[in-house]
């Protein structure tokens, strides 16, 4: 491997990018065009895990492309948690790539074409996003992120749909211009600069009464995060296509959320001045608040999509409630906690979407005895519950250990204790799903004989999903030492 | 040889080419003669842009008789970068116009409308290179009756009552500049803006000085429809033909806002309107212009109309700019100037596209044209996300620089009705893109079976809209035309400051 790192990033950017347009034109023919889509995402999950193997070995590589006004460019600067990021949403767009063609087809949706570009224009802002060198860069990113996956939380274009898409829209457009500009633009005339450097940027600069204030309007400007009360976008996403649901709203697009949180903690605020101005005091409350009730709402869930987007509410708070208790365990947790929650999230919703093309079921109560007839989606469903659980031998175990650490360093006790309330949250939630699928009874006495197995092209990516939650137990060595760099600040 | 006229040739090529266009036979020949005049007086406009953009002025006098006696073209970066939009936007309308006006004009007319266009044109262009304020209401004079001309030249029979609700409502701003200039003259024996700005800071306390101002600002607050002088604007927009849309929604507010600029900074100066109530009265207006007139858009029922009450909300961004008074707001003023006249130009010509297949601009007539006409849809998404304001596009810009404006004088409040314009921008732009992107499921009326037939607009329409939409992207990344231009007015236009 010759090429330089800088144009490894052009390229992890460029190439979905160039893939849409592609995709567009072959749209006539579904085989040219799934081709152009999984040759594409090969490609830059090959490119992702290179540029993570050199990250590990030290390489720091800076890109800066053009000046858009005095001081503000657009660059991209990988560091450990940008790696870490693009990492997890990279080699998943491949995974979700196969996932997708196989439900696509197997569910007879209509515009295929349009919903594998976006896709497509979606992954390259996420990895855009992860790379960011700078805030501007990022906010860019962000937009542009929302943006495309409009179309694709649309895709049926019935009335429920047109309705969703709104409360999308208007959730994350809304408070990225109400808050997260404001938030940028003070940002740069307190500071003069929207780098991101390690220690942060505003130390010293910006008077700590204030850095509440401006805390807020990140955290809160930040929508993608869905910290309650800007939350409700996510559980009207999930009537996009599973696939979407999947990679998007539960790796790409929140992520992409959290990440920008992290980020902002870390490099525009940096830890330290977070703690000694006690900015993040009084929003601690929101994401604990945030972690119970989603946890609670998802509980009266019976479609099963639902009840997924709202764990996801709940675990994205794990993150958020990480990046603002602003040590270094939590931050390691909450950087960790990236990749876990998507690698379980990701595998529910697979079997979530297998359910529905198979079985043609939505409902969770409708659900009983179906694993029998399913049993790999449903061992592939227990084990994600369990990783988002967080118990072991699954990945999803560590980033919740460092997370508590991380709430015992700083002697919040009663932060502690929400994460094992939700813990238990958790099991109430997901784990009867799977109980009922395996030991229940259908409620109306019919069986379930005639029901096989999805397709293989989502049966292989849901038991590689499954998979990389018992391997990422074993083996957390690549999303550990990527995040203990993010947490120390950059320096890896 | 071309060079030292080149000022003056800027107005007087489309001013000598309005009568022979007026007598050529009806057809394609005036089509022709117009846009060649147009693509020409662009060129040189860009020539004069290169001249000044390093912070010079040209000095033009014409008929040689030395300023202040003689009428003085006085071009700096400010003017020429005025005339650069003015120009631009018609060099790219006129290509535009073609296929829209034999659509839309009867062709007995059509000569006399492209004459009509370049007087237009000439009044505008004449009132962004004076540097003589009574030379100034001349060609405010050329333009303003020559726009009223085009746009009762609409189709719909309510074209006529707006023009004349235009006419009543030009007239009783160009009467009040015109008191307002005389006012001046009795005090100072001059019409030089040069000169006045001279003169004029001897006579601040005097009580005729604030008439003159008063009148002045009162009868261009007319014609740039500030809140709440705006009521000629929706009716003007919505019935005059497409290509008048076009240009008068990407020209002739973005001059008025020029000569707001001009009267304010140079010939009265900052320091006079500080000590007036105006610059608050500015901001006032301002922040209840951008607030109701964007919530007016949300609630329009016509595309057309939608945009026009948009075009005054952003009105408002523009005078903010200039109520703010410190160098970044004027920046901000001038960036806006420019961007906008891309985003209105590509939006109206979007929706002319619409209205050139369908035949219609209500909103309703527009359900589910997103699919037959994916170009002309995406320049809609494309501009509308530079309308409110997106990272990416030219709009960005001007909300930045804006924003900061006010985050440095603390001024919070304008702040979040700046964001909160930009929220309700993005509900009427919404509103917009769903119904072309949405299917409607009960559909009887008479367009349904156009509509079935629809195509991709024609690629006349095509090519000027997408060079204004990829413009709107290019100008969100690359501002040192934009940014870099405005800041070497500002030096010209605020000099207290800037030492």
């Amino acid at each position: 491997m010759s090429i330089p790192s800088e144009q490894l990033i052009i390229l992890a950017i460029l190439l979905p990018l160039i893939a849409s347009v592609l995709i567009v034109f072959a749209g006539k023919s579904p085989n040219l065009r799934e081709a152009i889509t999984l040759i594409t995402a090969s490609i830059v999950a090959f490119i992702v895990v290179t540029l993570a193997i050199r990250v590990q070995a030290g390489d720091v590589p800076v890109l800066e492309l053009f000046e858009v006004v005095p001081g503000i460019t657009v660059s991209f600067n990988i560091e450990p948690l940008g790696m870490l990021f693009a990492l997890v949403a990279g080699t998943l767009w491949l995974i979700t790539s196969i996932y997708a063609i196989g439900y696509m087809r197997g569910h007879h949706e209509k515009n295929q074409t349009r919903f594998y570009a976006s896709f497509a224009v979606a992954i390259s802002a996420a990895l855009a996003a992860a790379f960011s060198g700078n805030m501007f860069t990022l906010f860019l990113c962000y937009e542009i992120l929302t943006i495309s996956t409009y179309p694709l939380v649309t895709h049926s274009g019935t009335a429920e749909a047109k309705r969703s898409g709104r409360i999308y829209l208007g959730i994350l457009l809304g408070t990225s211009i109400g808050f997260q500009l404001l938030a940028i633009l003070i940002t740069w005339s307190v500071a003069g600069t929207l780098d991101f450097k390690q220690g942060g940027i505003l130390e010293g600069k910006l008077d700590p009464a204030y850095a509440g204030i401006l805390y807020a309007l990140f955290i809160f400007g930040i929508g993608k995060a869905a910290v309650m009360p800007f939350h409700k976008w996510l559980p009207a996403a999930m009537v996009a296509p599973t696939p979407v649901s999947a990679l998007l709203h539960a790796v790409a697009v929140v992520k992409a959320g959290v990440f920008t949180v992290l980020k902002v903690t870390i490099y525009i605020f940096g830890s330290d001045f977070i703690l000694s101005s006690g900015a993040s005091d009084w929003l601690i409350w929101f994401a604990a608040t945030t972690i119970l009730f989603a946890s609670f709402i998802a509980m009266t869930k019976d479609n099963l999509k639902a009840r997924l987007a709202y764990s996801t509410v709940s675990q994205l708070s794990y993150i958020v409630l990480g990046a603002l208790i602003a040590t270094e365990m939590s931050l390691l947790g909450a950087s960790m906690h990236i990749a876990m929650h998507a690698f379980a999230k990701i595998t529910l919703f697979f079997a979530a979407g297998a359910i529905l093309v198979a079985a043609h079921k939505s409902e969770i109560s409708q659900m009983k005895g179906l694993g029998r007839a399913m049993p790999v989606t449903f061992t592939a469903f227990t084990i994600g519950s369990l990783s988002i659980i967080g118990l072991p031998p699954f990945g999803g175990m560590w980033s919740k250990w460092y997370l508590a650490l991380g709430t015992v360093h700083a002697e919040q006790w009663i932060l502690l204790a929400v994460l094992m309330i939700s813990t238990l949250l958790n099991i109430a939630y997901l784990l009867p799903v799977a109980i009922n699928a395996f030991f229940a009874k259908p409620a109306d006495g019919s069986s379930y004989s005639k029901i096989k197995e999805a397709p293989l092209t989502m049966l292989i990516p849901l038991s590689l999903t499954a998979l990389a939650c018992i391997v990422s137990f074993f083996y957390p060595d690549p999303f550990y030492n990527l995040a203990v760099g993010a947490a120390n600040g950059g320096g890896s | 040889m071309i060079e030292s006229h080149l000022s003056l040739l800027i107005v007087v090529l489309p001013l000598l080419a309005a009568p022979v266009i007026a007598v050529l036979p009806n057809g394609r020949l005036p089509w022709a003669v117009s846009t060649f005049v147009s693509w020409s007086v662009f060129y040189l406009a860009a020539w004069q842009l290169m001249n000044v953009s390093s912070g010079n002025v040209i000095s033009y006098e014409l008929g040689g008789w030395a300023p202040p006696w003689g009428i003085e073209y006085r071009i700096d970066a400010a003017n020429a970068l005025v005339a650069l939009i003015v120009s631009g936007i018609a060099a790219l309308t006129l290509p535009y116009a073609l296929k829209s006006v034999i659509k839309e004009i009867p062709q007995k007319q059509h000569a006399l409308f492209y004459a009509a266009f370049m007087l237009c044109l000439t009044g505008l262009l004449g009132i962004a290179q004076t540097g003589d304020i009574f030379n100034l209401f001349v060609f405010l004079e050329i333009s303003s009756l020559s726009s009223y001309a085009l746009i009762s030249l609409g189709k719909k029979r309510q074209a006529l009552t707006a023009a004349y609700q235009y006419l009543i409502m030009g007239t009783i701003g160009a009467t009040f500049f015109i008191i307002g200039v005389g006012l001046l003259y009795a005090m100072t024996g001059t019409l030089n803006m040069a000169d006045l700005s001279q003169r004029l800071p001897e006579l601040y306390e005097h009580r005729t000085i604030h008439t003159a101002f008063a009148f002045i600002m009162v009868g261009f607050a007319l014609k740039l429809a500030l809140f709440p002088l705006h009521l000629w604007l929706p009716n003007a927009y919505t019935y005059a033909p497409t290509v008048v849309t076009i240009f008068l929604a990407a020209t002739s507010t973005k001059v008025a806002v020029y000569v707001m600029l001009r009267v304010v900074f140079t010939v009265f100066g900052f320091s006079f309107i500080e000590n007036t109530p105006a610059d608050e009265l500015f901001l006032l207006l301002c922040v209840m212009g951008i607030l109701m007139m964007s919530f007016y858009a949300i609630y329009q029922k016509d595309s057309k109309r939608l945009l026009a009450y948009s075009s005054v909300a952003q009105v408002g961004y523009m005078m903010l700019g200039i109520g703010l008074g410190s160098m970044l707001s004027v920046t901000a003023t001038l960036v806006h100037l420019f961007n906008h006249a891309l985003i209105k130009g590509a939006l109206f010509m979007a929706i002319g596209a619409l209205i050139y297949r369908v035949g219609s601009s209500r909103l309703e007539h527009f359900s589910g044209l997103g699919k037959q006409m994916p170009w002309t849809f995406t320049a809609i998404v494309i501009g509308g996300l530079s309308l409110i304001g997106v990272p990416g596009t030219a709009g960005f810009i001007s909300k930045w620089y804006l924003v900061l404006a006010a985050i440095e004088q603390q001024h919070w409040l304008i702040v979040i009705v700046i964001l909160a314009g930009s929220l309700l921008a993005v509900i009427y732009v919404w509103k917009l893109v769903e119904v072309l992107y949405f299917k409607q499921t009960n559909e009887n009326s008479q367009y349904t079976s156009q509509q079935t037939h629809s195509k991709e607009a024609p690629l006349m329409l095509l090519i000027p809209m997408w060079v204004l939409v990829i413009a709107n992207v290019y100008f969100g990344f690359n501002t040192e035309l934009t940014v870099g231009t405005a800041e070497q007015a500002v030096k010209l236009l605020l000099p207290s400051v800037n030492q």
